[in-house]
């Protein structure tokens, strides 16, 4: 079986802070790591491959220095690793993402065919979970969102048995291969590396893929290949702090008859 | 088993310069770290000198994250309710070749750390390093935390900072850390706008300055207050020496909170929104608390080898230093019969020569001195502003009456054999 796994490189959002005055994202300075949902999904490829056989790349869209995250999931365990990297690919959305990362699994399915491909279920930077989606679309891959458990694959039948983590229940749903799974948490604990592997991932230097590559349509790609526009980001108002009544242990009626009063006033009770 | 010439032991200054050096050299080099990228568990105040610096990373401040360059010292000297002030300003400092930078570590360190990859070292982060391997009486590898943890190595660097359990568990430190070499050091940083900076402390964009406090800063106890300039945060601290605190039942962060409302300090942090607490040890036990910096295939180096001058707040450079003659040494015998002991008593040697033991050799006196003289932190800063009050305060007063006036208030807290006795001590420690 051939698992793919697409990684993000994201900004430690523990450590982005909004300027006070220009109430933007201040990303100088703060280091990045690997998108927390699609360490779980590399994990998650890499224990099927111990299940059933087969092999794990990991791919990700990103400048150069998305390379780190790449060097993570191998030494998670993942057998190869390509950063798809391209000028022509700066500012791309998820329209245009999901596009460059479908490009790169058609390629690698040609090689290989792909039987699974695991994204996490959203990035931690964007929050917009529409990458995975998008790329099972363009693939015509059966999608399943939000796994929070593989029970089965069953390769004859060609088919995927997996648990969906809903709102206050699990959904238990069956799907045709070749698949796309994004991936809760709650799906696997990481694992502590052993030192080979680290040292393998430390000493390897991920394959790169260009937009020449990938046979993209430059149009597609990038900012032109890009209608989303985001207009502002800004840090949600601060929630007015509560009032407290004073009094309440000296004098519990009065307090009382006050907080009646105030309630009236906001008409959240009435006095009929 | 993997297998390489050499394994450093941390990824602070002391151990990146190492592996730079050698890696730079084409020796086969693995830097282990606990944390999750360099600097990760670093505090330092802190400010980078820029010619130690160099001697490792030519050039780094065009390309290194930095965040000013340090154009002003100031010095204060605290009471409770007065500050003596004394300060060095250069607009030499404010340009290239430049004198020192305050810097935020965890991110100056990753960028070294990047930096030594490069040069073509392994760079393992997340990783523990728990043990030593011996084998005939000399370290042949470590034992890391992971599964299949084990790496020989010819030769082992630990530059492991100041919580040195490898150095002592190789019996490099007899009797373990002592109360008496430690400091511990508390530090917020603080964020405040960039021209609110620049305002208050007086200085042109993108500038930066340093403020050392002493006396009450530290409410007496031997140590020092700092307030450094990074970009749009402060860094305010205060590292006071372990065995004080013990003795006096405090709790660094009250020193601080107390250093943070001082009248004079108030101003100059008001509206800043804390960021982060850390709490670090800094090892100044100085010349004398020095382990043994050598054994058969095994170098110490930086605060692992308490290589830290704490009159001249110097700690980085040492370790930069250190590390880089640890490698240099490595070097040299790696051609000459191997990494046996006697070949790397070499390194001792090299840092005898340098600056790092020189300096640390002439201030060997200083922390057992300023241990048992508490009056230099406690009565001077006090006689020190009464005098200056006293001074500067304008009421018809014939100057010379105020000086025979302060001369009574030196002598009726300390007597003139004392103070001569003092003076004198004091210059034979620091001179
Ligand atoms: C509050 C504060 C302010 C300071 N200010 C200044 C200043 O302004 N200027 C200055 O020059 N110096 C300053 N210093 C001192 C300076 O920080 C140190 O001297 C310097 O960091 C020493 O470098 P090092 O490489 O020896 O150790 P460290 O920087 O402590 O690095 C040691 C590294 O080893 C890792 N490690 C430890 N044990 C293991 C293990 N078993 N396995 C794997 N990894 C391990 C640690 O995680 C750490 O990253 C300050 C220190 C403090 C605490």
């Amino acid at each position: 079986m051939h698992f793919v796994v697409c990684v993000k490189q994201v900004p430690d959002t523990t450590e982005v802070r909004v300027d006070p005055v220009t109430k933007t994202l201040v990303r100088e300075g703060v280091p990045s790591i690997i998108n927390p949902y699609d360490a779980h999904a590399v994990e998650e490829a890499v224990r099927l491959k111990e299940r059933y056989g087969g092999k794990v790349t990991a791919i990700s869209m990103g400048p150069p220095q998305a390379e780190e995250v790449l060097r993570r999931a191998l030494a998670i365990g993942a057998d190869r690793a390509i950063l798809l990297t391209d000028r022509t690919f700066a500012g791309s959305d998820t329209l245009a993402t999901s596009y460059i990362l479908a490009q790169a699994i058609r390629r690698l399915d040609r090689e290989e065919p792909v039987t699974l491909v695991l994204c996490g279920k959203q990035a931690i930077d964007g929050d917009t979970g529409q990458v995975g989606p998008g790329i099972a679309t363009r693939l015509g891959f059966t999608p399943l969102t939000y796994v929070l458990a593989v029970e089965e694959i069953d390769i004859e039948a060609g088919e995927i048995k997996v648990q969906r983590k809903l709102e206050d229940a699990r959904q238990v749903v069956c799907g045709k291969l070749p698949a796309l799974l994004t991936v809760v948490k709650e799906i696997n604990e990481l694992r502590y590396a052993a030192l080979p592997d680290l040292v393998r991932a430390a000493r390897t230097r991920p394959e790169r893929w260009t937009a020449a590559d990938l046979e993209v349509d430059p149009g597609r790609t990038g900012l032109k290949g890009s209608p989303t526009s985001v207009r502002r980001i800004f840090a949600p108002p601060q929630r007015p702090g509560g009032e407290m009544i004073p009094g309440g242990t000296e004098d519990p009626a009065r307090a009382a008859s006050l907080l009646v009063d105030k309630l009236l006033k906001t008409k959240l009770i009435a006095d009929l | 088993m993997l297998k390489f010439e050499v394994v450093i032991v941390g990824a602070g200054p002391a151990g990146l310069a190492a592996a730079y050096t050698l890696a730079k050299a084409g020796v086969e080099v693995a830097v282990f770290e606990r944390g999750d990228h360099p600097g990760a568990k670093n505090l330092m105040g802190g400010v980078l000198y820029r010619q130690p610096t160099e001697e490792v990373l030519p050039g780094f401040y065009r390309e290194a994250p930095l965040e000013r360059p340090v154009v002003e010292q100031r010095l204060w000297i605290l009471t409770e309710d007065d500050a003596l002030t004394l300060g060095y300003r250069s607009r030499a400092f404010a340009g290239e070749p430049y004198n020192a930078f305050t810097v935020f570590r965890s991110r100056f360190d990753r960028w070294f750390g990047q930096k030594v990859v490069e040069a073509g070292a392994l760079l393992i982060t997340e990783t523990v390093v728990e043990d030593l391997l011996w084998e005939n009486g000399r370290v042949v590898g470590v034992r890391t935390g992971r599964p299949q943890g084990d790496v020989r190595a010819e030769a082992v660097i630990l530059a492991e900072g100041v919580n040195s359990l490898l150095t002592q568990k190789a019996g490099l430190k007899k009797g373990g850390l002592q109360t008496h070499e430690l400091a511990v050091a508390v530090k917020e940083v603080l964020a405040l706008p960039k021209e609110k900076i620049e305002d208050r402390f007086g200085l042109e964009e993108g500038q930066g300055c340093t403020i050392e406090l002493l006396g009450e800063a530290t409410l007496g106890m031997m140590g020092v207050g700092f307030i450094y300039t990074n970009k749009d945060t402060l860094s305010v601290g205060v590292g006071v020496l372990l065995s004080h605190l013990v003795r006096r039942r405090l709790n660094p962060n009250d020193v601080l909170e107390h250093l943070k409302n001082h009248p004079s300090v108030r101003k100059f942090l008001a509206g800043a929104q804390p960021k982060e607490y850390l709490a670090h040890l800094i090892p100044e036990g100085g010349f004398r608390s020095i382990p043994k910096l050598y054994g058969p295939g095994l170098l110490v180096a930086g605060d692992a080898a308490m290589l830290v001058n704490g009159i001249h707040r110097e700690g980085s450079n040492l370790a930069l230093i250190s590390g880089k003659l640890a490698a240099e040494t490595l070097l040299e015998v790696r051609t000459r019969g191997g990494y046996h002991e006697k070949n790397l008593s070499r390194y001792r040697e090299k840092l005898e020569k340098s600056f790092v033991l020189q300096d640390l050799r002439k201030y060997q006196n200083t922390s057992l001195f300023f241990n048992e003289n508490p009056q230099f932190f406690t009565l001077y800063p006090r006689l020190l502003s009464l005098a200056a009050r006293e001074f500067l305060t304008v009421d018809s007063v014939p100057k010379r009456e105020k000086q025979r006036k302060i001369w009574q208030i030196i002598t009726s807290h300390r007597s003139r054999w004392k103070l001569a006795q003092d003076l004198f001590r004091l210059w034979r420690v620091l001179g």
